[in-house]
């Protein structure tokens, strides 16, 4: 993931070492997994990277705009070209087995639960 | 110190936002700002920039649909305008949502172009979540050599 010096880090070199911005989520959970949607704008698929280290889960991706080179900026509200976040997921979920899919800059992964930890209704046996 | 992905402790990252605000009240801001400056978290966020012929709007509008957004340019004034659709399932006793933070419903954002600009040759692309607007400068407003005569 090489980032050229692109109009959103042109200002100053500090802001490109700067704390990564917070991608809002919306999470939900069904009875077979947890979906996280990420909005990520300005991210591709290249530039984007998912990550489980232990029961972490980090989200990572890179702005690229395509501005033109000449570019100077006159007002910033994105100032950061960097996107991260990480949850910590449960035993109960399937990490092996995440799946995710890129599409408009919004990101949506699906964590499958494990088998065992799949809603299943008890017998009551009668004695 | 991670959020837990089922114990998301949402009101601790309000509070700290809430705090934040306090902060720029009591501390002042960034010097002052556009009369047209949305706060934090409006949605689209706006970058733009100047080149030497043409102003490049970058808003950060990701999952929209392209064919339904508005973008219009009046009077040194830029407009985007649409719609987010909500993507989040109702709740219901198999569905718990834990966090909801994505911006959905309608938006209107309004910006003052830098220069004059001519708003016949507008062009609007939209990739990656990104909605790319340029907007030529006029032919007097570009730069221009001045030859010494002698």
């Amino acid at each position: 993931m090489d980032m050229k010096q692109s109009g959103l880090e042109q200002e100053a070199g500090h802001e490109y070492n700067a704390t990564p911005l917070v991608p809002a989520v919306d999470i939900v959970e069904d009875g077979e997994a947890i979906i996280v949607i990420a909005d990520l704008p300005g991210v591709t698929r290249e530039n984007l990277a998912i990550g489980v280290d232990g029961d972490t889960l980090t989200v990572e991706g890179k702005v690229a705009l395509g501005e033109s080179g000449a570019l100077q900026r006159v007002y910033a509200e994105i100032r950061v070209p960097h996107y991260k976040r990480s949850f910590v997921l449960g035993r109960d979920l399937d990490t092996a087995n995440i799946s995710a899919s890129l599409q408009q800059g919004v990101l949506t992964l699906r964590v499958p639960k494990r088998e065992q930890a799949k809603p299943r209704r008890i017998e009551v046996k009668a004695l | 110190m991670y959020p837990s992905l089922t114990r998301f402790p949402a009101e601790l990252l309000a509070d700290f936002e809430g705090l934040q605000r306090h902060f720029e009240q009591v501390f002042g801001a960034r010097g002052p700002s556009s009369i047209r400056a949305a706060g934090r978290g409006a949605f689209p966020a706006i970058n733009m920039g100047v080149t030497a012929d043409a102003v490049e709007i970058f808003a950060f509008a990701p999952g929209l649909d392209a064919s339904r957004v508005d973008v219009s340019v009046d009077k040194g004034l830029l407009t985007i305008a649409g719609e987010r659709p909500a993507t989040l399932p109702p709740e219901s006793d198999k569905v718990s949502v834990y966090a909801n933070d994505r911006f959905a419903g309608a938006f209107r954002r309004v910006v003052s172009l830098p220069e004059d600009v001519d708003a016949g040759r507008v062009e609007a692309s939209y990739r990656d979540g990104v909605l790319k607007i340029v907007v030529p400068k006029r032919e007097s407003s570009k730069p221009r050599r001045i030859e010494i005569k002698d």
